[in-house]
């Protein structure tokens, strides 16, 4: 029987705790009439759902929060790839590297935010470069770390096989360490959607953050919560569809 | 690798960092780039050290480092305990796991819009999303410890007829906490940025609010001081982590 449900994937325990929540809350929203501007009920949250989607308002705030994760995230990790690279083959520039990169490192990418404001202005420019350079360290550091777990004796084959710099990275290294770079875009895209978010939320009017922002200062919770909801779905949807390829790609690699 | 050498590759690494910062002397020297979006860097140091003085760049970052360990705290004090009840019971684990693993990869800063409707724009809403944001990784973290215990460490304690609570503190607890610190270590990253973010919209002490409106007023030299006091907390605190680390993970050794 157990075996059974595990093979039918579906697990109706998961269930139990979000009904009872929705429900619960329905019924507060029901009974009450508190003030309504920090909560709403999940069927009101639903309408505001299908309302701003059918609108096409949250499509194109979407599609606006996507297009500036996406090239963030494009932009750093091609950076942090080519970075890395180097870094990872050869111990000597790693070293020398050291203590520019590592006082780079801790700044949180969010402090940015003033800065490329006043470079950039409001709009595209601005995101995509505090979430490229949010992306830059991880990958980085990941595809160093990668470059360092190759076998051995891979490197010495291209080494026998008198292999130059150009051909050794591109036959031996980026094949090897491509499902570790994989899982670490993969990472990096989680990164650039948080960061996409906070920097709309905190300056940038563009997105599904400022989207978020605007129906809380314009009191509609429903609304608020709708994009809350979608934000999480996006999120998600974006991290399944990577895991998915991830497993097809590299099965057991990865 | 000698002793020897490694002392030479770090210096030579400092070495490149300060033929860095004289670069970029030059480069602002020669106006290459605008000084208001880079000015040079002995005016970044001179508001730095005239802030930490006289300013009130000390107080902001005194409150940022607040912020972020109350947040922090209540973060671990939640996500450790309430890590430890889902970790060691199958049941709680069918019912939550579901609903926690579809909440894993929610960018937990589109929280905030929500938190103001809630709290205002105030210093409970700040700490709310500080808190919020760094319970994520702390909590999984810590479920995935308790629930790769060993079973025959399980064994172990029920021969050594251990209750419930001791066997939690002396067994589970411990082999545990590389992941409650791996989570942590995340959440700290979480913390510092979500603090920079609620200074920022709440307007309140620290030194988000600083860069904000360092940026707003265009005095960029007190808007990169601000962002390496950022820097300094960050790298502090990793510090102070790796520390506490290397003394509680001893056993291990």
């Amino acid at each position: 029987m157990k075996a059974q449900r595990r093979r039918l994937g579906f697990n109706w325990r998961g269930l139990v705790l979000p009904l009872v929540f929705l429900l619960s809350v329905e019924l507060i929203a029901m009974a009450s009439t508190i003030e309504r501007d920090a909560f709403a009920a999940p069927s009101a949250v639903l309408a505001a759902a299908i309302r701003t989607l059918h609108s096409g308002a949250a499509l194109r705030a979407t599609s606006e929060t996507l297009i500036t994760a996406g090239s963030g995230l494009l932009l750093g990790f091609v950076i942090g790839l080519i970075g890395g690279i180097p870094l990872g083959l050869f111990r000597r520039a790693d070293q020398l590297m050291m203590v520019p990169l590592e006082s780079l490192r801790p700044v949180p990418p969010v402090a940015l935010i003033p800065l490329s404001l006043l470079i950039f202005g409001f709009g595209y420019a601005m995101e995509i470069a505090v979430v490229a350079f949010a992306v830059i360290g991880p990958i980085f550091l990941m595809t160093r770390s990668a470059i360092r777990g190759i076998e051995p004796q891979l490197m010495e084959v291209s080494q026998a096989l008198g292999l130059g710099l150009i051909a050794r990275v591109t036959k031996i290294v980026l094949p090897a360490i491509l499902p570790r770079i994989f899982v670490a875009f993969r990472i990096a895209l989680g990164i650039a959607l948080v960061v996409a978010v906070t920097v709309e939320i905190t300056a940038n009017p563009l997105g599904l953050g400022y989207a978020m922002t605007i129906a809380q200062q314009s009191l509609q919770p429903d609304l608020m919560f709708a994009l809350l909801l979608w934000i999480g779905l996006t999120g998600w949807s974006l991290n399944a569809l990577l895991l998915r390829a991830e497993s097809r790609l590299f099965g057991a690699a990865a | 690798m000698s002793r020897r050498e490694r002392l030479f590759w770090t210096l030579a690494s400092v070495g490149l960092a300060v033929l860095i910062v004289m670069a970029v002397v030059k480069i602002s020297e020669m106006r290459l780039v605008p000084p208001v979006f880079l000015p040079p860097p002995q005016r970044i140091w001179a508001a730095l050290m005239k802030g930490l003085t006289t300013g009130n760049l000390a107080q902001m970052f005194l409150a940022t480092i607040w912020h972020m360990v109350i947040g922090l705290s209540l973060a671990a004090c939640l996500g450790v305990g309430l890590g430890a009840m889902i970790g060691t019971s199958a049941k709680a684990r069918a019912y939550l796991m579901p609903t926690l693993e579809f909440l894993r990869p929610f960018p937990s800063s589109a929280i905030i819009p929500v938190t103001i409707a809630f709290f205002g724009l105030t210093e409970t809403m700040m700490l709310a999303v500080i808190a919020f944001g760094s319970l994520w990784p702390i909590l999984m973290a810590t479920i995935h410890g308790f629930v790769t215990v060993e079973p025959r460490l399980k064994d172990v304690s029920r021969a050594l007829g251990l209750s419930r609570r001791s066997a939690m503190m002396k067994i589970a607890l411990p082999h545990a906490m590389p992941d409650i610190l791996a989570g942590m270590r995340i959440g700290l990253v979480m913390a510092l940025v979500l603090a920079t973010v609620g200074e920022m919209l709440t307007g309140r002490n620290g030194l988000g609010q600083a860069l904000l409106l360092a940026a707003r007023s265009f005095r960029t030299a007190d808007l990169y001081a601000g962002i390496i006091l950022l820097g300094v907390i960050g790298f502090a605190s990793m510090l102070i982590f790796d520390r506490v680390e290397r003394r509680l993970l001893r056993w291990r050794s």
